[in-house]
């Protein structure tokens, strides 16, 4: 495939836009900016990019106060912490009286890598799909990046979260992508199989696609970058359609993607199995992201002996 | 408008206050009384004095700001609400019941005068410091205030909040803490712990003066000092009593919430009552 990029990167390009654009605009950050390379912002807009030091309650809190008085309020921290080091706060103050905050986590996932099980989250799209308003985004590639960032601005309603990544990975979407809020989009038909994966995992269900042809496994691939509200007419659609509907994301397969898929298939009529990959009830460790992504069954490779597996029972 | 009435006129509208605050709650039903009475003077002095305000259009954009980080004390903020008339009086009656935009804890969504949604505590001042920022990056003057609690303080991310206010120059925040020494319970702080609150609040880099909190002309001066800061914000340390105003209750843990008897209900109500007649004749 092509160039490789991190979405986390294309979200701080984003970001430049986005402060250029929206009067109401601001960004709050609880020191690890660079990690999203918002760093140049900084200089360019002073007042609208706040160093709230390592505090991430009062990081959160404080986006709460910007967004009753009228701001948009971006706040940015690890994806672990953003969303388990200040659930509270996040539940009462923005997402009780629905204020629109956006909530960015970069390093999301199991590809956080060397720093091990405390910076790997592997529970946060759980966490914040159990909000009552709550968007949940995890953008597949640095076109869906910017598309979801500037998106989220000014066309979501209320409280979202958005979960960035560090793993880099080629676009699969065309650049002229517009994003649809609770839409997924259909990557690949495949008459036997539909892939439904999120964020860096939609370019690893590509290439299982890939693999599965070769084998003779006709594969769809559906993007589903917005776990919440979840495209559910696609997710019947696909229990309709296919036999086997695998869920694919770098997080636990309880009460993310995989369970939210798992709750409409549960509720519908549709015959097919559910396959859900990710990691099982686990915490990471320290590795190289690669090493995690095989160890988890989470490569192309790995989906795709899954896949023919649960076929073959 | 300010309304800047005299320290006699919020002395009755104190006593009016508090008369509302335990009609509201009634009898036989678990209500946080202590909380409520002890910030009554406060929430007088703030609304009736100090803040800039219009209860026709409690969404005015200058309006001044008042977040009550001790949510469970929202009573006191309903009465005050009602009395200037944002909400009819009528709907106090409805405190907690199903239905009802008074919530057992603020909801900023559901009722207009409300700011901000707090409950769990700790989580105020950082808002309020929210508010106080947009202010300047939007360059909409006006004032914000939050309401603490003395116990409220040994939530660790009230000191996070402490440090952001006097780091963004926040001169246009206010905080007060209603230091009524006591938690539900028993007593928030060992003697050594409350003697040093207001040199930690120092040492952060706050203006802080402590004041009596029931002496209403006492509250005006220190919030007329609360806002003579070039650039950093204030802390008004109010010593006050858990439960003011109704004898029994009055520096009691019990009635951080409890439900009173009917006996109760009616003794507490002559109290204020007869608090309120005796001021009625001092004016």
């Amino acid at each position: 495939m092509s160039e490789l990029y991190q979405t986390r990167f294309a979200y701080g390009e984003a970001l430049a836009e986005a402060a250029a654009l929206f009067f109401f605009f601001v960004s709050v950050y609880s020191d690890i900016y660079t990690s999203t390379r918002t760093v140049h912002l900084r200089e360019q807009f002073p007042e609208r990019f706040i160093d709230m030091g390592i505090s991430e309650m009062d990081m959160i809190s404080t986006a709460a106060g910007l967004a009753a008085a009228g701001l948009v309020p971006f706040a940015n921290s690890f994806a672990m912490f953003i969303t388990a080091h200040c659930y509270d706060q996040i539940r009462i103050q923005i997402c009780y009286p629905g204020l629109h905050a956006i909530l960015v986590g970069s390093s999301g996932g199991l590809t956080q890598g060397p720093d091990g099980a405390s910076h790997q989250s592997l529970e946060d799209l759980t966490l914040m799909r159990a909000l009552p308003g709550m968007t949940v985004l995890a953008p597949a590639d640095a076109i869906e990046t910017r598309a979801m960032t500037l998106a989220a601005v000014h066309e979501i309603p209320g409280p979202v979260y958005l979960r960035l990544g560090r793993y880099p990975v080629p676009n699969v979407l065309p650049v002229d992508y517009v994003y649809r809020h609770g839409q997924a989009v259909t990557l690949r038909t495949g008459s036997d199989v539909t892939l439904i994966a999120c964020g860096h995992m939609v370019a690893t269900a590509l290439s299982a696609s890939d693999l599965l042809t070769v084998q003779g496994v006709q594969a769809a691939v559906v993007n589903m970058s917005t776990i919440k509200p979840l495209d559910e007419e696609m997710v019947r659609q696909a229990a309709a359609e296919t036999r086997l509907v695998v869920t694919i994301e770098e997080h636990s397969i309880i009460g993310g993607l995989g369970g939210a898929v798992a709750e409409v298939m549960a509720e519908s009529s549709g015959g097919a199995r559910l396959l859900r990959l990710g990691t099982r009830d686990v915490f990471g460790e320290s590795a190289t992201a690669d090493e995690l992504l095989t160890k988890h069954g989470l490569t192309p490779e790995g989906v795709a002996r899954a896949v023919r597996g649960r076929l073959e029972r | 408008m300010k309304p800047g009435l005299s320290p006699a006129q919020l002395r009755h509208k104190a006593a009016q206050l508090r008369r509302n605050i335990v009609a509201m709650m009634g009898a036989n039903k678990a209500h946080h009384f202590g909380g409520s009475l002890s910030a009554a003077d406060i929430v007088t002095a703030l609304y009736f004095y100090a803040m800039d305000y219009d209860p026709a259009n409690p969404s005015w954009e200058e309006r001044d700001r008042f977040i009550l980080s001790k949510g469970h004390c929202v009573p006191a903020q309903y009465a005050a609400l009602a009395m200037l008339g944002v909400f009819p009086q009528e709907e106090l009656a409805t405190l907690k019941q199903m239905g009802t935009r008074l919530q057992g804890h603020p909801a900023a969504h559901l009722l207009p005068g409300i700011e901000g949604c707090t409950g769990s505590l700790g989580m105020g001042l950082s808002f309020a410091n929210g508010l106080a920022l947009a202010s300047r990056i939007r360059g909409v003057p006006y004032r914000v205030y939050c309401l603490m609690g003395d116990g409220e303080t040994q939530e660790g991310q009230v000191w996070e909040a402490a440090r952001t206010a006097p780091l963004q120059c926040l001169s246009n925040l206010s905080a007060i803490i209603d230091r009524n020494r006591l938690k539900a319970m028993d007593r928030s702080y060992c003697g050594a712990e409350l003697a040093d609150l207001p040199a930690r609040w120092a040492a952060f880099g706050w203006r802080v003066l402590e004041v009596d909190g029931h002496d209403l002309s006492a509250l005006c001066d220190a919030l007329d000092w609360a806002q003579q800061g070039a650039s950093a914000p204030s802390m008004i340390i109010a010593d006050t009593v858990k439960g003011q105003g109704v004898s029994f209750m009055q520096d009691q843990p019990f009635y951080h919430n409890a439900a009173l008897t009917s006996a109760q209900f009616e003794v507490a109500l002559a109290e204020l009552d007869q608090a309120l007649a005796l001021m009625g004749e001092a004016r």
